[in-house]
């Protein structure tokens, strides 16, 4: 193409001078106002870095500052930690204290807040799960987005990074509410809280991957709090968090083992119901179990469904992040 | 010539060859070719809408051409991606910083996303923030910081990896005086300090003066590409503009008394001619419209601009906002009913 010449014949027998005094360059700038910041800021020493071929290594530290940054921005958004429990808390004390006088004859003596509290934990880390998610719309509005986009590492990197940053997020916000567990007549055992611990950073990696896969293809915050707000509440109401899962009606039982936060709802009541003194019947009535076709499901079987379906999704994600431009 | 095995360091910085992107029907950018040399400062002119961006973004391997090639640092851009990213540092026009976190957070993550070396991050890290004035800045959060500060910032970023090209699109849009002024003082600063060769596009015509040389794009194609002073000596005119009391009858007196072509632009008749101070009498003597006012001007690179595209520049810009405002226009009068 005629327009185009050699950058050679013209960088070197052309390199233009300035015909005027108007060009700044290093130390010699037109406006006196800024010539001392500008000669100091020349003769500071120049530290020469080299970006390495991509590696394991490489990619293990773009997972961990990815994973870093949202507990940085967790530290730093105090707000956040105080506003995501305002739901949880409602729904226990509130609700819970106000449904004791209507549902104390069917609970055989067990307060309605402890038999709610497993389906609340599940519950926070829920929400705030989904909220480390959307900072990736949120990252995408902003333009940060970008420059993770760019930058010479594997999207997966990205995808798995933010996961456990958004997982490890809603554990912590989860320590909050497994010490609240004296308050509803719940006592403290190293195993439960370390089981109820697990348990939430396993949900919580499994709701954000299941918020990520979501947020990748967005473009807004509006669209994605709908969406989620559609999905979310559907799914915490039929999760039985807030019933017993056995004698159930036919379409409610069907949509109840559909739902993935019912898996991780019914190992959390059996770590806490196991920590309680409550009579066998009240147990039989409150933590009936889950059942698939009458076979009872062992809680490894359902912790096992929440975490294969926080793989797949996760890679659901890296797909669906690796084929956006 | 196989430039990927010479690891680019002697060879050109970049090399575009018919480098096309469509959008659907539209085309964007319709094949351009150009070298930029290793250690260059090279400038990309056109108003909004000409394919500068596209053209960045497909140097920056963020979307795959159409058709055609295009290596950067030695690497292409379709086949090594990771590679030139590797090489590559980038200062986009809308910010890319994450406001929650400090300046230096924000550079260490970029250093850790690029694999910088450990010990290596905190003295490049007081070297890039040094030299944009914000080492003192440098713990308090992105969210307490000026636009101006924001892209110092950006390009401090930008160069966190020791980049061999830098990508700049728009470096100084929408910024004080004062800011744009310093960021060509750091480009100055990085071209005597650092091995580094400097890509950006703008559309102020002032700017593209700074540039060693500059191509002109218009409507997805390059129409012109040299130095500045080469591109203003091409044109050799000086430049009049008049206002008369009727535009019309003096663009027709122009062309059949002095066989001069003139249009409109920006409100006044303008025309080149070659030694214009000369000019100037026979113009008033016998042109036999009143003229309210003559401006004479040395060829300018907007004279370039004009002489290549038929436009100057701020009205190139003018017609794309136009024309922008009547589709948002249609779109939310659309989405009323």
């Amino acid at each position: 193409m005629s327009t185009a010449r050699d950058p050679f014949g013209s960088s070197t027998t052309a390199r233009p001078e300035p015909a005027t005094d108007s060009r700044p360059a290093a130390g010699r700038t037109p406006d006196g106002s800024r010539q001392g910041a500008a000669s100091a800021a020349g003769t500071h020493t120049i530290v020469r870095v080299h970006v390495p071929e991509r590696s394991l290594d490489s990619e293990l530290r773009a997972i961990r500052i990815v994973w870093r940054r949202e507990l940085t921005r967790f530290r730093a958004d105090r707000i956040r930690i105080v506003t995501s429990l305002v739901q949880p808390v409602l729904f226990l004390f509130v609700l819970g204290s106000g449904l004791q006088s209507l549902a104390g004859a069917g609970t055989h003596g067990v307060s309605v807040k402890t038999f709610m509290y497993p389906g609340i934990l599940c519950m926070t880390v829920l929400f705030t799960a989904l909220f480390s998610a959307a900072s990736i719309v949120w990252d995408r509005e902003f333009g940060f987005l970008r420059e993770m986009m760019v930058a010479p590492v594997r999207r997966s990197s990205l995808v798995l990074g933010k996961c456990m940053g958004g997982a490890t997020v809603a554990g912590l916000q989860g320590v909050i509410m497994i010490a609240l567990a004296p308050l509803v007549d719940v006592p403290y055992s190293v195993p439960m809280i370390l089981g109820i611990f697990a348990l939430q950073l396993l949900l919580a990696y499994m709701i954000t991957a299941f918020g990520v896969m979501i947020a990748v293809r967005i473009k807004q915050m509006q669209s994605f709090m709908g969406i989620t707000q559609m999905i979310v509440m559907p799914m915490f109401f039929l999760s039985g968090a807030l019933f017993p899962v056995s004698n159930l009606p036919r379409w409610l039982e069907v949509l109840n083992r559909l739902d993935p936060l019912t898996y991780a709802v019914d190992p959390m009541k059996k770590l806490v119901f196991n920590n309680i003194d409550i009579s066998p019947l009240a147990r039989a009535t409150l933590d009936p179990g889950l059942t698939w076709f009458g076979w009872p499901v062992p809680a490894i079987v359902s912790v096992g469904m929440v975490a294969l379906l926080g793989v797949v999704m996760t890679g659901v994600a890296i797909w669906e992040f690796s084929s956006t431009e | 010539m196989d430039a990927s095995t010479n690891d680019g360091r002697s060879s050109p910085a970049i090399v575009v060859r018919d480098l096309a992107k469509s959008f659907g029907e539209v085309r964007a950018v319709r094949g351009v070719s150009f070298e930029v040399a290793t250690g260059e400062v090279f400038g990309f002119l056109g108003p909004n809408g000409a394919g500068k961006t596209t053209t960045i973004n497909m140097l920056c391997t963020l979307s795959k051409p159409t058709s055609g090639s295009a290596s950067v640092a030695g690497h292409d851009v379709v086949r090594e991606r990771d590679d030139v990213r590797r090489n590559i540092g980038l200062v986009f026009q809308d910010p890319t910083l994450d406001s929650y976190l400090t300046a230096a957070q924000n550079l260490e993550l970029h250093a850790e996303l690029y694999g910088v070396e450990q010990r290596l991050v905190a003295p490049r890290m007081e070297q890039v923030l040094r030299m944009v004035e914000l080492w003192e800045r440098r713990d308090a959060p992105v969210a307490t910081f000026s636009g101006g500060m924001r892209r110092r910032l950006e390009i401090a970023r930008g160069l966190m990896h020791s980049p061999r090209v830098l990508f700049l699109d728009e470096p100084t849009i929408g910024l004080d005086p004062q800011t744009r002024h310093s960021i060509w003082t750091y480009i100055a600063q990085l071209r005597e300090q650092e091995e580094i060769t400097i890509f950006m596009t703008t559309h102020y015509m002032d700017e593209a003066e700074w540039c060693e040389r500059i191509a002109i794009m218009d409507h997805g194609q390059v129409v012109a590409l040299d130095s500045p002073e080469a591109l203003k000596a091409g044109v050799g005119k000086d430049r009049v503009m008049i206002q008369t009391a009727d535009d019309a009858a003096a663009i027709e007196r122009l062309s059949k008394q002095f066989g001069l072509t003139a249009t409109i632009a920006e409100g006044a008749v303008t025309f080149g001619v070659t030694a214009g101070e000369e000019f100037v009498p026979r113009l008033f003597a016998e042109l036999g419209v009143p003229i309210k006012s003559v401006s004479l001007s040395r060829p300018t690179l907007d004279d370039v601009f004009m002489s290549y595209t038929g436009t100057t520049i701020r009205d190139a810009e003018e017609d794309a906002s136009k024309h922008r405002n009547r589709v948002m226009l249609q779109v939310m009068s659309g989405g009323r009913r």
